[in-house]
């Protein structure tokens, strides 16, 4: 008789609560180490729920069906040329800033989740982890194997992962991870679970993926729904570990407000970058920055405080703020990435008249008053032959490590600049939040590798910033960098085009 | 009251999900977007295995989701009959 099939329910309570084991001769605590010192109390890990109750042999089940259908999707897209499908070269930057700014963190997110993995003290919280962990390593895997096409036809691709840990503008994504897998267990569930996965990766796998789609790019749509597959799990750990934290001790509460404050202004700060991609790297638009911000971060997010007031959990501090900025913050990213291109590992370029009038319509109130001039005086210039470069490096923020770009939001003629001196030494940040975060842990912030001051120290080798691009970062000057009009690539997909 | 909501791949599976789901919840809001249909209703969202099963013409296990799964928003509890999205408000 064959033997019964085990109900989901069942088979999640043998296949993992039931592969625990107690302590008899080894003491508890030696064995979990970084369980107590972030001073989070767990009474009973019993009490710890995984609604999706996913047992490993269902995930590698599943996955496996997952990864057969991403493969069959990018020989495809390499066998038929798939590059040439995308609507116009601009966008293959967007790619760039990608393969260098965000495939490496799903390398540190599969090594902090695999830390956690084995540090947590209750089993169902250990096997979730890991399974996340080796979601993460499937991501950067698949998204390199995905971008390789792309790096067989456009400069800008080959150096991602030496680019990551040293130029100025990746040291953003990559410092924010580093935060978070140097904190404790905990925090760093707050930071990636929870924070991150639930409301800030939305903005750029689904919004930023369904773009890709517009714009013609299979291969980039594939990797980042088969991904974002996974995040849908994720973001159920992320939830499931603040409730559990928050029902487990009421002194927990503080302690986790506290990490939201700084895990939510430190991901709004990071997704600035993803905020640009959208408003000047889509050719093709899905929607603007704002409309998706609204859409997942105000409404999804919103929706989600409203949960989990009933913990006496509140919105995140400077929620206000953040409102504000979903008006300015894409325009002042790229005008920053614009004046500083000649430095970029991509190519930027002046917005089309037609996408110019795109951004006013979708920010009435402020682009035509605040960003259209510089577009106005940026293309006199290029008229003129004086495309424009700054000869400067950009100050940055101590604690989010992003150029002194941003404004007060209610006065954005004004940059926004904060200092604070610690043991006798003076140090800047971009606004309240940043200050505030460094301020809290200054014995962390203070060690930050901030890549402008450590050019100044003569560390990147140089004395010339062409020097430092071409020696330190591998770039390829000339071909990674620049204005797309004149680049090689420019040049490659007229020929290809048959475009005189 | 706050909406709980669910973002499918557009591919032939996920049209007899969505199928299944304006089914069991007849004032849920569906979108379609470039490569992927959103659906959303107030405070819960059930998908039911036995519905979705009667569209596809196959059994069909409720944790098959997760192959076409984007994302969603709300608190999750899945069983082997049922997927359910609810707000605790």
């Amino acid at each position: 008789m064959a033997a019964k099939k085990l109900n989901i329910k069942d088979k999640y309570r043998l296949l993992t609560r039931d592969l625990d084991w107690d302590f008899s001769y080894e003491d508890r605590k030696q064995a979990f180490p970084y369980e107590e010192f972030e001073g989070i109390k767990i009474t009973d890990w019993n009490k710890w729920e995984d609604p999706f109750r996913l047992t490993m042999d269902s995930y590698w089940k599943y996955q496996a069906e997952k990864e057969k259908k991403l493969y069959a999707i990018l020989d495809a897209f390499s066998q038929n040329n798939g590059h040439l499908n995308v609507v116009d070269p601009r966008y293959v930057n967007a790619v760039k800033i990608f393969l260098t700014g965000v495939s490496p963190l799903e390398y540190q997110a599969y090594q902090g989740f695999a830390h956690v993995g084995r540090q947590f003290g209750g089993v169902g919280a250990r096997v979730a982890c890991q399974m996340q962990s080796l979601d993460e390593l499937r991501h950067v895997q698949t998204q390199i194997h995905a971008m390789s096409h792309y790096n067989k036809f456009f400069d800008g691709f080959q150096e991602f992962s030496h680019m990551h840990d040293r130029v100025w503008y990746l040291s953003v994504p990559r410092s924010f991870f580093c935060d978070a897998r140097s904190a404790g267990p905990f925090e760093f569930m707050i930071a990636i679970g929870f924070s991150f996965e639930y409301v800030l990766t939305n903005l750029l796998f689904v919004p930023f993926m369904s773009g890709a789609a517009y714009n013609g790019d299979m291969a980039t749509v594939t990797f980042g729904f088969s991904a974002q597959s996974d995040e849908a799990r994720h973001m159920t750990l992320g939830l499931e570990v603040i409730k559990f934290l928050l029902e487990q001790h009421e002194d927990n509460v503080p302690i986790v407000q506290k990490w939201i404050d700084k895990w939510f202004w430190r991901g709004t700060r990071l997704l600035t970058i993803v905020a640009m991609m959208m408003d000047y790297m889509l050719p093709n638009k899905v929607m603007s920055w704002k409309e998706a911000w609204e859409v997942y971060f105000e409404e999804a997010g919103g929706a989600l405080f409203k949960d989990l007031a009933r913990y006496g959990i509140r919105m995140p501090k400077y929620a206000e703020t953040i409102e504000k900025e979903k008006e300015h913050i894409s325009h002042q990213a790229w005008w920053t990435f614009y004046t500083h291109g000649h430095a970029a590992g991509f190519h930027t370029w002046i917005p089309s008249d037609e996408e110019l009038d795109w951004l006013s319509a979708q920010y009435p109130d402020t682009f035509d008053k605040y960003y259209r001039p510089l577009w106005d005086m940026a293309k006199e210039m290029e008229a003129k032959g004086e495309r424009f470069y700054t000869s400067g490096l950009p100050q940055l923020c101590q604690t989010c490590q992003i150029p002194m770009l941003f404004t007060e939001m209610d006065n954005p003629n004004q940059n926004s600049m904060r200092d604070t001196v610690y043991q006798g030494e003076r140090y800047h940040f971009c606004s309240d939040g940043c200050c505030d975060i460094f301020n809290d842990e200054p014995e962390k912030f203070v060690q930050a590798w901030l890549p402008v001051h450590q050019i100044f120290q003569g560390n990147c080798g140089g004395p010339d910033v062409g020097d430092i691009l071409k020696d330190y970062y591998k770039m390829n000057i000339g071909h990674d960098n620049m204005d797309i009009k004149g680049s090689p690539d420019e040049a490659r997909w007229n020929k290809w085009k048959g475009i005189a | 009251m706050s909406k709980v909501y669910i973002a499918l791949q557009d591919n032939d599976e996920s049209r007899y999900i969505v199928e299944a789901i304006e089914e069991s919840n007849p004032d849920a809001t569906v979108i379609h977007q470039p490569a992927m249909i959103r659906i959303e209703r107030e405070n819960k969202l059930v998908i039911e295995r036995s519905v979705v099963e009667e569209k596809m013409g196959r059994e069909w296990d409720v944790q098959e989701l997760h192959i076409n799964l984007i994302t969603l928003g709300g608190n999750v509890d899945e069983d082997d009959d049922q997927f359910v999205l609810e707000w605790k408000q």
